[in-house]
């Protein structure tokens, strides 16, 4: 119990000191505000959107920006600025929900592979390679082309294919941690190993975690607007930003503002996320700590 | 050496196998009936069963596995159902073209991701390199589709500088050469920085120094061979994706390329051809992975004469 408090105790610590160390890095900070400040959007889309994502005004279609539409419309006469606020969701939910998948399958083979080692280590090891040989795209392609556009299976897609760092990197952890007097002294103790992983294994790899995660985001992003973009992501009439600029490359001569709105969200949406995850990884990482 | 050589061409076939196994039976799980899609809505059942026992399609798919397997290590990666023509001979032609642009767009990346990663190194924490940081943050964070389509309208549209489409002249090249590379470049330019900076602090980098040696020597003759490693890693992991990245550079400008070919068969569902294109694709990146291995038994000492390096 007594050792259970102080690891209690030094996991807060260890989190406090971080968080003062993100706070002094004044770029991540920024950009954490940003991801907030998405969040939000996101969660407020019925409410601050200026129109009906969906609602076809085809009299004012492919309008410049103006005064009622502030990022102009498309070519069904579509306002832009709401599209792009519905696509924050998709985007951020995609960016997530992957990441969620991507991170319990990583975990969860990454410490089984360092915990257990020799020959269940040896066969994940070989999946984890298998995986990381993978051209990403062109296998989120084919699942998508088995599996069908839509949200869900963007979420299935693209959490299959991008465990592999996560579960990599936990290994290491593991393999550093599992020699550690309390793990030794949990196992002699009776502990199960299920409670050795998730009681002592899991919090102390957490951060390696919110670090994966957090910069697995941005791609997850990119790759559901690669894929949008190739019409195999989200389906119309949903907005997505990758699909909003498929469907202004048709006008590029007429109608130049329309590729450019849903460009500039993903690389700042793309950007936040890249700056908050290294900053995260500078004050999280005890290796980059000192 | 050889042992480690060795060990790392059996993991890679044994990861080509386990790609094929995965690629023919995710392939094979497609609703619906090719034969049916081939042949068409008007095709009569008896004429369709008589094609699906032609094209082996009604045996166990272990066993159309193993013949799909057998055939490809023959060179026989099957014929298209659409185009009529054989996958390797569509895919090769396709090949080439992507080829050129991918590795022009590579070496565009090398060289402008190491001269950068360089330079904010050398400059650390001054104007140059924070702004180098920003593009190459930008560049990182910037979709390749999106940015093909900003270099069509700048330069193609408004001042007609390039062609926007296809690849018949050599002034076709740049731009999709461009909107491919430049995120590569920005992901080098970043880890030949961290991997410089890292490097620098070492005692060797201060006792070149104290040796009198000029700055560029100590930056290219010590710093920079011994950042390697890193930078190799991430290079190596660029090049497979480039081909894979080129896909969506095809698509915006039209170019015949493998991706562009690959993205059609997908529309159409053609199988052999999306079969055959994600093998072939694959193969490449296995090759390259393997290439990037035995590259840094070169580059590092310790691997060669320690066996294999954690």
């Amino acid at each position: 119990m007594n050792n259970k408090a102080r690891d209690l105790k030094n996991t807060k610590g260890f989190y406090r000191i971080s968080w003062g160390l993100l706070k002094k890095n004044k770029l991540a900070m920024i950009c954490l505000f940003v991801v907030l400040f998405l969040t939000l959007v996101a969660i407020l889309a019925p409410v601050i959107t200026p129109y009906d994502p969906n609602f076809q005004m085809i009299k004012e279609k492919l309008q410049g920006p103006n005064a009622k539409h502030l990022l102009g419309t498309d070519e069904y006469g579509r306002d832009i600025l709401s599209r792009i606020i519905y696509g924050c969701r998709i985007s951020l939910s995609v960016g997530i929900v992957s990441q969620l998948i991507a991170t319990i399958i990583g975990f969860g083979m990454g410490v089984c592979a360092g915990y257990f080692g020799k020959k269940v280590d040896a066969v994940i090891s070989f999946i984890i390679q298998v995986f990381a040989s993978f051209p990403f795209l062109l296998f989120a392609i084919a699942i998508m082309f088995v599996l069908g556009p839509g949200l869900n299976n963007l979420y299935i897609a693209l959490g299959l294919l991008s465990w592999t760092s996560t579960a990599r990197l936990i290994r290491g952890d593991v393999l550093k941690l599992k020699d550690s007097e309390y793990i030794q002294a949990c196992i002699v103790g009776g502990g199960s190993h299920l409670r050795v992983i998730l009681k002592h294994l899991l919090p102390n790899c957490f951060y390696t975690l919110i670090i994966t995660s957090t910069l697995g985001i941005p791609s997850a992003i990119l790759s559901e607007a690669s894929l949008s973009f190739l019409g195999l992501g989200v389906q119309p009439p949903m907005s997505s930003w990758g699909s909003m600029v498929s469907g202004a490359q048709a006008y590029i001569r007429s109608a130049t503002y329309y590729s450019i709105a849903p460009g500039v969200a993903i690389i700042i949406t793309v950007m936040a996320f890249n700056l908050l995850g290294d900053g995260l990884r500078d004050a999280l990482d005890p290796k980059m700590r000192s | 050496m050889p042992k480690y050589l060795l060990k790392r061409i059996a993991q890679a076939i044994g990861v080509v196998l386990v790609i094929s196994m995965i690629t023919f039976f995710i392939l094979n799980i497609v609703p619906g009936n090719p034969v049916q899609l081939m042949l068409g809505d008007f095709a009569t059942q008896e004429t369709i069963d008589r094609v699906t026992h032609e094209m082996g399609l009604d045996k166990p798919v272990v066993l159309q596995y193993l013949h799909w397997l057998g055939n490809m290590l023959k060179g026989d990666f099957g014929t298209s159902y659409f185009q009529r023509q054989p996958v390797l001979l569509l895919l090769g032609k396709a090949f080439t073209v992507t080829a050129k642009l991918a590795l022009s767009s590579y070496v565009l990346a090398l060289v402008i991701g190491v001269g950068f990663g360089i330079i904010a190194a050398v400059f650390h924490n001054r104007f140059l390199d924070k702004l180098l940081m920003v593009f190459s943050i930008a560049g990182i964070s910037a979709p390749n589709f999106w940015i093909a389509i900003i270099l069509q309208i700048i330069f193609g549209l408004k001042l007609h500088w390039f062609p926007i489409s296809g690849v018949r002249t050599f002034a076709a090249y740049i731009l999709p050469t461009i909107a491919l590379g430049t995120r590569y470049a920005a992901s080098i330019s970043r880890i030949t920085r961290t991997s410089m900076l890292e490097v620098v602090k070492q005692d060797y980098i201060r006792t070149a120094k104290a040796k009198g040696l000029s700055r560029l020597q100590v930056t290219m003759g010590h710093a920079f061979r011994n950042a390697l490693i890193p930078i190799v890693t991430v290079a190596g992991a660029d090049l497979s994706n480039i081909f894979t990245g080129s896909m969506l550079i095809e698509s915006v400008f039209s170019i015949p390329g493998i991706g562009k070919l690959f993205l059609d068969c997908i529309g159409n569902r053609d199988l052999p051809l999306v079969e055959g294109g994600v093998m072939y694709i694959a193969v490449i990146c296995v090759i390259v992975y393997l290439l990037v291995d035995m590259l840094y038994t070169v580059i590092d000492p310790r691997i060669r004469l320690g066996g294999e390096n954690e």
